[in-house]
């Protein structure tokens, strides 16, 4: 097949060729994870993110490597994305040392300062507070970076999600809200507990632009995230994006997601993969060959791989690690003085 | 040394610590126009403007995580709470994110945050606006709480606080912004850790271990002690978490005795957690079970009559270190 030069939302094909490649890494990762965790070498919760890539691979193709990006427990796809080496995100979920939190947090708990992956958080709706915080320090110092903060729908039920949304909008903050509406929270369906049906109200709520996007499309996604980033680089204030997709696993590793039927999680599946409708609409567009997406799927396979192995050839955190970095000076911790044998 | 009100002393930290650093901003409920529900940051507005002296919505949750982020991303906020019964609301962030970001993420991340907050009772406030709650945050690794009783303490600590790298709840009394105190001119540089108690008062007999407004007490207590000739020695805290343990232990190998003073409840609390210590590191140099002296195990009632009858006072402390001070010891 012929090879244009069509581009697709402005995009170059090398770039649309790396985001062909960023969501079959985090298929590829997502399933070696499940696969570790089933082998007993990671614990705890897992949330997997099969499913929603399109989310996280077109909203952060928009960032600046300053831009700031918070996130939920089902992070792993967002750091990866942001710039987390996949092997430091493995080995995180392995509790190594050479993990992106030094194997301290965790599945749920991803960081990276350099790379502005600002977690990582298990309390569901706290990161949109502390996300239009990192957006005023932006404001405050009279930079033009920009903060995006995902968040589940389950998210939108805290009181946090309104008072943040206020805040960023009445002090005009460089914040963009995205909702990766997987339709549960964990088993509730966001019909049963959305007393509107759709985030559009919400966003007129509080006076700022509401966006609905298919988040099995990569290109939408990346279309209306550009917009809400440029607005909000522009110091035009906070947007609130309903990014609609689909989680393919249960919520977490322990779910059998007795609340949906086989049918329907069939249904997304063969009809709505996103990687398979960007892979159609890059091969309609000639933008791309099926040969090229299976070496790039070939290459997220080894990347996974490689990520495992390195987790696995990891150290583990020694000994001293347990009391270190409860404080900036530790020599403040209590721990320090008074526990430490 | 001027003398000013502990009021004054918290304004003064705060605006020479907003001249010396661009980074440090404050914000909260009603702090500009309103000037501060207790008039601490009156006047700040006119001066620094409504960057940096920002009136927020009436939201623990939202105000306490924008100041968790803004620390993140490279500021110095100045969070006031309105008051400490309200911390209840923001208690999430503050435990689960401002404690936990540095341990838990690997010590990437740094929350130079500083929540100012009174609390306490004896106004007649009622249960919902009374409380000591600085044992519920002083339980949580990755936080510092302090309560400084004098203005010269409140001064030097906020200047700290301000200057920490952690977070750090800073716990104030509603009683005590219009006490009085020595303090250094405007200007003159000094601070006060924050992970160090101090003796405020001398003695052989009995050490009293106490903090915020009840030091106050302690001391009047002290004076009415020494009338009998029982000379106590008088421990401000000053700092809960991290405790100063040390100072505890040298004063107990010195009079073998302690009452411990709060004005919060007896059980699981603060004074339960200090003798607990005082039992681990000093068990071999008491000569009597420690006194505790606390509020009464109830919320605290609006009626001024069972208000006060809620409340410690100076003949509690001076009741509870004359039971345990033998009078022979006295009359040596």
């Amino acid at each position: 097949m012929a090879i244009s030069n069509a581009t697709l939302a402005g995009l170059t094909r090398t770039q649309l060729l790396e985001m062909h490649y960023m969501m079959a890494l985090l298929r590829r990762f997502e399933e070696k994870s499940a696969e570790e965790y089933t082998r007993g070498k990671i614990g705890g919760f897992m949330h997997l993110y099969i499913g929603q890539e399109a989310v996280g691979v077109g909203s952060i193709a928009t960032l600046r490597p300053e831009d700031k990006v918070l996130s939920s427990y089902r992070e792993h796809g967002h750091a990866i994305a942001k710039g987390i080496e996949p092997g430091a995100v493995m080995a995180e979920l392995f509790g190594k040392i050479t993990g992106c939190s030094k194997g301290k947090g965790g599945s749920m708990h991803m960081w990276s300062n350099e790379l502005g992956l600002l977690g990582g958080n298990a309390i569901v709706a706290a990161q949109l507070t502390i996300a239009t915080g990192v957006a005023l320090a932006s404001q405050y110092q009279g930079e033009d970076s920009v903060t995006v903060c995902f968040f589940g729908d389950g998210a939108v039920d805290e009181g946090a999600f309104h008072e943040s949304l206020n805040l960023a909008s009445i002090w005009q903050l460089p914040v963009v809200y995205i909702c990766e509406n997987n339709q549960y929270s964990m088993g509730m369906a966001v019909q049963k507990a959305w007393a509107v049906d759709s985030l559009l109200p919400r966003a007129a709520a509080y006076n700022m632009p509401g966006e609905q996007v298919d988040g099995m499309d990569v290109i939408a996604v990346y279309e209306a995230v550009k917009r809400a980033v440029e607005r909000a680089r522009r110091g035009e204030g906070p947007s609130l994006l309903e990014i609609k997709t689909y989680r393919f696993r249960g919520h977490s590793m322990t779910d059998p997601a007795y609340y949906r039927t086989r049918e329907e999680e069939q249904q997304w599946r063969t009809t709505r993969d996103p990687i398979g409708i960007f892979e159609k609409r890059l091969l309609e567009a000639e933008a791309a060959t099926q040969a090229e997406f299976d070496e790039n799927d070939a290459r997220a396979t080894q990347a996974a791989e490689d990520a495992a192995d390195f987790a696995e050839n990891s150290p583990n955190p020694t000994p001293e690690e347990l009391y270190t970095d409860v404080m900036v000076d530790d020599s403040t911790a209590l721990a320090y003085r008074y526990e430490r044998k | 040394m001027r003398t000013i009100t502990y009021r004054d002393a918290l304004r003064e930290a705060i605006r020479e610590e907003m001249l010396r650093d661009e980074r440090v901003f404050i914000l909260g409920e009603d702090i500009a126009g309103y000037g501060g529900t207790y008039a601490v940051s009156k006047g700040l507005i006119e001066e620094f403007g409504e960057k940096r002296v920002r009136d927020t919505p009436l939201a623990e949750e939202i105000i306490t995580g924008a100041a968790i982020g803004a620390a993140l991303g490279g500021l110095r906020p100045i969070l006031e709470l309105m008051t400490i019964n309200f911390s209840l609301l923001a208690s999430d962030l503050i435990i689960n994110s401002a404690a936990k970001f540095h341990y838990m993420f690997g010590g990437q991340p740094e929350v130079p945050l500083v929540i100012r907050t009174p609390g306490g009772g004896g106004a007649q406030r009622g249960a919902q606006h009374s409380q000591m709650l600085e044992s519920l945050f002083a339980h949580i690794p990755g936080l510092k709480v302090v309560m400084p009783a004098t203005p010269y303490d409140a001064k030097g600590m906020l200047k700290s606080a301000v200057r920490d790298p952690d977070p750090v709840l800073f716990i104030e009394h509603e009683l005590l912004y219009n006490v009085k105190g020595e303090v250094p001119d405007e200007g003159v540089e000094y601070t006060v850790p924050l992970n160090r108690g101090e003796v405020k008062r001398e003695g052989q007999h009995v050490t009293i271990i106490t903090f915020s407004r009840m030091l106050h007490l302690t001391m009047q207590a002290a004076e009415d002690l020494a009338k009998e000739g029982i000379d106590a020695e008088v421990i401000d805290l000053r700092s809960i978490r991290p405790i100063d343990i040390d100072l505890l232990v040298d004063s107990v190998k010195k009079t073998n005795r302690v009452v411990i003073a709060e004005e919060g409840w007896k059980y699981y609390g603060t004074g339960q957690g200090l003798a607990a210590l005082i039992y681990e590191f000093a068990f071999d140099y008491l000569d009597a079970p420690i006194q505790h002296v606390t509020g009464a195990d109830v919320p605290m009632p609006y009626s001024k009559v069972l208000e006060r009858a809620a409340m410690p006072n100076k003949s509690d402390i001076v009741n509870a270190a004359r039971a345990i001070v033998p009078a022979a010891l006295v009359r040596a």
